[in-house]
C-alpha cells in the first residue's frame, strides 16, 4: 500500500483519532487546545448572546444558533479530537461522515413524516366532538 | 518484506505491513504504534453509534417539543444562566481532559493528576448543576409525567447526564490505574480513549445547549 509513495511522511500510514500528527512537543499541544477553547468559547457566548439582543431578525434565531452550533462541533472535532483532512486521518472521517449521514436520516426523516402526520390527523377538538 | 513484518504473524501482518516502513521503528514500537491506532479506531466507531443514540433521542424531542398538553413549555422552565455555568463547566473541563491527554503522553504526573482533578470537579459541578435542575422541576409539578415535550427532555438531557456520571467514574479508575501501574502502553491507550469518550460529550452538550434550551428559549 503505502511503499508506492515516496514521501517519508506518508509512510507513517494511519493516525489514531484523537491523537495529533507530530505532537510530542508539549507546547504545541498545549497551543492546539487553548486555540480550540477560545475558538469555542467565543461561539458559545455568541450563541447565548443573540438569543437575548435584537441583532439577529427573530424568526431566524433557531437557523442562527443551528449554524452557530455546526460551527462550534466543528471547532471541537478540529482542535480537541484532532480530525484533520490528511491522508492519515481518512478512515476516522469516513467513520464521522457514515455516522453523520444517518444522523441526518434519523433526525431529518423523522421531523419530515411526523410533520406530514400531524398536517393529516384530524384536530384535537373534533376528535373530541366525535367521541362523545 | 521487512524483518518487523515477518515477525508480526499472530497479531495481523496487515498492521504490521503500514508501519513497519516507517525509519526507526524497533519490531516492538511498530506493534504498539498498530495497536494504540486500532484501539482508538475502535473506540470511535462505537462513539459515532453513541452520537446515532443521542441523534435518536433528539428526534423524539424534537418531534414532540411542542406537545405539552396545556402544561409549561421551554421558556416558563430553562433558566438561562445556569445553563451558560454548566457550559462554561463543560467546556472548560474538556479543555483540561486534553492537557491530561498531554500530560500522560509526556509521562509528566504533575500536570496529568492535576489537569485530571480539574476536569473532575467540572465534571461533577455540571452534573450537580443538572440534578438541582432536574429536581427544581419535578418540584415545580413538570416531571418526566407531565407531557410528551418533558418526557422527551428528560429523556435527551438524562441520558447526556447519565453519559457525564459514567465518564466521572471512568475518570477517576484512569487516575488510579495510572497511579498503580504506571504510564504503560495499555493505559495510555485507555487514556485515549476516555479523552475522546470525554470531548465527544461536550460536542454533544453543544448540539444540546443550543438547539434544546436556548431554540427552547426563543421559541
Amino acid at each position: 500500500m503505502s511503499n508506492i509513495k515516496p514521501s517519508s511522511e506518508s509512510q507513517r500510514g494511519d493516525v489514531a483519532p484523537g491523537d495529533e500528527q507530530g505532537a510530542d512537543d508539549v507546547g504545541r499541544g498545549v497551543r492546539g487546545y487553548l486555540i480550540g477553547f477560545v475558538l469555542a468559547a467565543g461561539l458559545t457566548a455568541v450563541s447565548f448572546y443573540i438569543t437575548r439582543s435584537t441583532l439577529v431578525w427573530t424568526p431566524s434565531i433557531p437557523i442562527a444558533l443551528s449554524v452557530l452550533a455546526v460551527a462550534q462541533m466543528g471547532v471541537h472535532l478540529v482542535f480537541f479530537l484532532h480530525m484533520t483532512s490528511g491522508p492519515d486521518n481518512v478512515n476516522n472521517l469516513m467513520a464521522l461522515a457514515f455516522g453523520l449521514l444517518i444522523v441526518m436520516l434519523v433526525v431529518f426523516g423523522s421531523l419530515w413524516i411526523m410533520s406530514h402526520l400531524n398536517h393529516n390527523m384530524i384536530p384535537m377538538e373534533k376528535l373530541m366532538q366525535m367521541q362523545r | 518484506m521487512t524483518a518487523a513484518q515477518a515477525a508480526l504473524p499472530a497479531h495481523g501482518a496487515s498492521h504490521g505491513q503500514q508501519h513497519s516502513h516507517a525509519a526507526g521503528l524497533s519490531e516492538h514500537e511498530a506493534h504498539a504504534f498498530s495497536q494504540r491506532i486500532v484501539v482508538a479506531y475502535g473506540f470511535w466507531i462505537f462513539l459515532i453509534s453513541d452520537i446515532i443514540l443521542f441523534s435518536a433521542f433528539f428526534a423524539t424531542y424534537a418531534v414532540l417539543s411542542d406537545s405539552t398538553a396545556g402544561g409549561p413549555a421551554g421558556r416558563d422552565l430553562f433558566d438561562m444562566r445556569l445553563v451558560a455555568i454548566e457550559t462554561a463547566c463543560l467546556l472548560t473541563s474538556s479543555l483540561f481532559c486534553g492537557l491530561a491527554g498531554i500530560g500522560a503522553q509526556a509521562r509528566n504526573s504533575r500536570l496529568f493528576h492535576g489537569a485530571m482533578a480539574v476536569t473532575f470537579v467540572l465534571g461533577a459541578a455540571f452534573l450537580a448543576i443538572e440534578l438541582h435542575e432536574f429536581a427544581d422541576m419535578i418540584e415545580k409539578g413538570a416531571g418526566p409525567t407531565r407531557s410528551g415535550f418533558l418526557s422527551a427532555f428528560f429523556a435527551l438531557i438524562g441520558c447526556h447526564g447519565l453519559h457525564v456520571a459514567a465518564g466521572l467514574l471512568w475518570l477517576l479508575t484512569m487516575m488510579a490505574q495510572v497511579v498503580a501501574k504506571g504510564y504503560r502502553e495499555d493505559i495510555l491507550r485507555r487514556m485515549l480513549c476516555f479523552a475522546l469518550f470525554w470531548h465527544t460529550l461536550d460536542i454533544i452538550w453543544v448540539g444540546l445547549f443550543s438547539l434544546v434550551y436556548l431554540v427552547g428559549m426563543t421559541a
